[in-house]
């Protein structure tokens, strides 16, 4: 059967199905009054106009990566993670109890120990609904789902009574030790004569989600564990003909996804509140699902999402300021119509796309 | 405690049990009428909320519960026909549809409540004919006076609103459509092997736009109860997962309408017992926390999901689009 050209598949077809949900988005702005040319100019300034709005988009891509390589990891096995909101809150809880454990001296010492705290957390929170699909057959999109709620009470659990600083009011945790403070933006680009905004939370963390992406990728496409996984979900049955343990390869994907999701705290928790807060993955973890199926899965095109995200978060930020009467929830409406129609109602304009390409050819031969 | 008291307490507790299972029986049935046609609908949730908020703003706008109903009802069909055409027409993912119509639903309610009445995403509340008032049955006092059936007559079968028994009767009224009906054999029918019905000369895409319609109208008066009965007024994320709390009920139920009573009646009597006994103190020895009675539901989700209370074997082209042989 003939097909259209490969850069139409994964580049023009994504593209129109983003100006789509754009275009929903800007007539949702327009219903309720404002004017969606200007909304788009405001977020865009707001979001690149300054380096404090470069140091906060890119701060926010930084937790859209980790949770965006989450799910795609996922998907590549064809299974469907939407836990990543409770497998970072527990994240969360393992990076914390790493940090308050000693009293570090330097942060570059601290930032192994968290992270892999965070991942084991993270990864453990994952491990249950995996071992469930994968031994008991339970749906994972459910039990996933389920332990976001679950995740939520254990986080209020914890920060109520055992975790909780006793000097404070707050459900939260005591600060972390001083000595692991990640370098901020600001602290490592000012020795090198760069000027960059000092309040904004950007981080190191920034080049960990890149490393983690590169990693991914690494995984997926250069070892023989990827292969499994992509074959696994290619289809299930050849892969088990093929000798590949069915089991391990969810066990294992799932846990790699969980972990992924819980290095989202290394960011939020270590690198901007330091200290343990309730709700600091804030639909990170749901934002993951837009940002992967508008990357297509591939770690190249989850950074590129997470940096249209980070914008649009922090673009919504600014946005609230000068149009009171747009909301950022504005931003949960636009990544409810990116996925819908990136991941849903994608053949509604591949068909069209296709159908074009192929009477363009013949009247070419 | 005496005799008196204690059952009073279990009547209490079972009329609060009856409350809260409504929005969950009719989410379940809406869930068994899509699944059974082999369409998985994860945006129960979703449905639900933007219907809630459309009757909230309705029946406070019109001073009228019943056009609050209709508009829910509405809002639910819209919401129905994109999963279908993201399902159905175009071949795509329904988990995928149903993810993003759940955000959608959270997104938009808060933007356009927070528009219309700066609340933070909550609706004026309702008063008056904007709410759906209590029914007393008759013979009330005929009733009291027999001694224990009336009291469960009075406290618990009585005094609910019209939703609550239309819910109620919902259950026979599936299970007469899904078993008695042509409609339903073939509904049935196109969930477990669509390439049957559709060489019988039946077209599976209409059965499975009406079963995806037919969970719309259930979803919505599952909102509409939400906002306009259980609550007086739209809150922002008010389903609060209850929409998939239904599926996991669905799931215990085996697909089946009595059962999904049973298992709605189930959750509604662990967010009862949450709800009225925040803090059990187990034989004074230690208390159980809150957040535990709360996350209990999801819990016992997660244990039913794994299979440890009997097999579900769910419909055997469910999640699958159906395309016809070329």
């Amino acid at each position: 059967m003939e097909k259209m050209p490969r850069w139409a598949d994964v580049a023009l077809v994504p593209l129109i199905n983003v100006a789509l949900a754009f275009f929903v988005s800007g007539l949702v702005v327009l219903a309720i009054g404002e004017n969606p040319f200007r909304a788009i100019w405001i977020m865009i300034s707001g979001s690149l106009g300054s380096t404090s709005g470069i140091g906060y988009t890119l701060y926010y891509a930084t937790n859209y990566i980790f949770t965006g390589l989450a799910v795609a990891i996922a998907f590549h096995a064809r299974l469907f993670n939407i836990g990543g909101e409770g497998q970072a809150a527990i994240g969360g809880v393992g990076a914390s109890l790493v940090l308050l454990a000693f009293n570090w001296p330097y942060w570059w010492l601290a930032l192994p120990f968290a992270v892999l705290g965070a991942g084991i957390f993270g990864g453990a929170w994952a491990f249950i609904p995996a071992y469930l699909q994968a031994k008991r057959g339970s749906h994972i999109v459910i039990t996933t789902i389920m332990f976001n709620f679950i995740a939520a009470a254990v986080m209020g659990y914890l920060l109520n009574g055992a975790m909780k600083n006793p000097n404070t009011q707050n459900a939260e945790t005591v600060a972390f030790p001083a000595g692991a403070h990640l370098p901020t933006a600001y602290e490592v680009l000012t020795p090198l004569g760069i000027p960059f905004s000092k309040s904004t939370p950007l981080n190191v963390s920034f080049l960990l989600a890149l490393g983690c992406a590169v990693l991914v990728w690494f995984i997926l496409w250069r070892t023989r564990l990827g292969y499994q996984i992509r074959a696994f979900g290619h289809n299930e049955n050849a892969a088990r003909y093929a000798g590949i343990n069915a089991t391990r390869i969810t066990l294992i994907t799932l846990v790699i996804s969980g972990a992924l999701a819980g290095l989202l705290a290394i960011n939020a928790v270590m690198g901007q509140q330091e200290r343990l807060i309730k709700e600091f993955v804030e639909g990170a973890g749901f934002i993951g699902i837009a940002v992967a199926l508008m990357g297509r899965s591939h770690p190249f095109g989850i950074v590129l999402a997470s940096l249209l995200f980070g914008m649009l978060t922090q673009g919504g930020f600014e946005l609230i300021w000068d149009m009171p009467d747009v909301s950022r929830e504005m931003v949960l409406v636009i990544q409810a119509l990116i996925i819908l129609f990136t991941g849903a109602l994608n053949n509604m304009v591949r068909d069209p796309v296709e159908r074009l390409f192929l009477r363009f050819r013949k009247r070419k031969s | 405690m005496d005799f008196a008291a204690g059952y009073l307490q279990l009547l209490l507790t079972m009329d609060m049990t009856v409350r809260l299972s409504v929005v969950l029986i009719l989410a379940c049935l809406a869930g068994l009428f899509s699944e059974r046609a082999g369409i998985f609908d994860i945006g129960l949730e979703g449905k639900m909320l933007i219907s809630a908020f459309l009757s909230a703003t309705v029946a406070y706008e019109t001073n009228s519960a019943w056009l609050g109903v209709l508009a829910a009802i509405g809002g639910a069909l819209v919401f129905s026909l994109i999963h279908g055409l993201a399902s159905i027409t175009y071949r795509g993912d329904q988990l995928i549809s149903g993810v993003a119509l759940n955000f959608l639903a959270s997104g938009i309610t808060v933007v356009v409540g927070n528009a219309w009445y700066h609340q933070g995403g909550r609706t004026p509340t309702l008063t008056g004919n904007g709410r759906f008032h209590e029914i007393t049955l008759p013979f009330i006092d005929t009733m009291n006076n027999i001694p224990v059936l009336g009291h469960f007559y009075s406290e618990v079968v009585s005094g609910h609103t019209a939703i609550v028994y239309i819910a109620f009767l919902t259950v026979p009224l599936t299970w007469w459509i899904l078993f008695r009906t042509r409609f339903g054999l073939r509904l049935r029918a196109v969930g477990e092997n669509p390439a049957s019905v559709d060489t019988a000369g039946i077209s599976v895409v209409r059965l499975r736009y009406s079963a995806v319609m037919i969970a719309g109208v259930l979803c919505g008066v599952a909102g509409a109860y939400l906002a306009t009965s259980q609550a007086a007024a739209f809150g922002r994320e008010m389903t609060a997962g209850r929409g998939f709390i239904a599926l996991a009920a669905l799931i215990f139920a085996k697909w089946r309408p009595f059962y999904a009573l049973g298992a709605t009646l189930l959750f509604g009597l662990l967010e009862a017992i949450s709800n009225l006994y925040p803090n059990i103190n187990v034989f004074n020895l230690f208390e159980i926390p809150v957040q535990f009675t709360q996350a209990l539901p999801y819990i016992l989700t997660v244990v039913i999901l794994a299979g440890f209370v009997g097999k579900a074997v769910p419909p055997k082209a469910g999640g699958e689009a159906y395309v016809k042989e070329r």
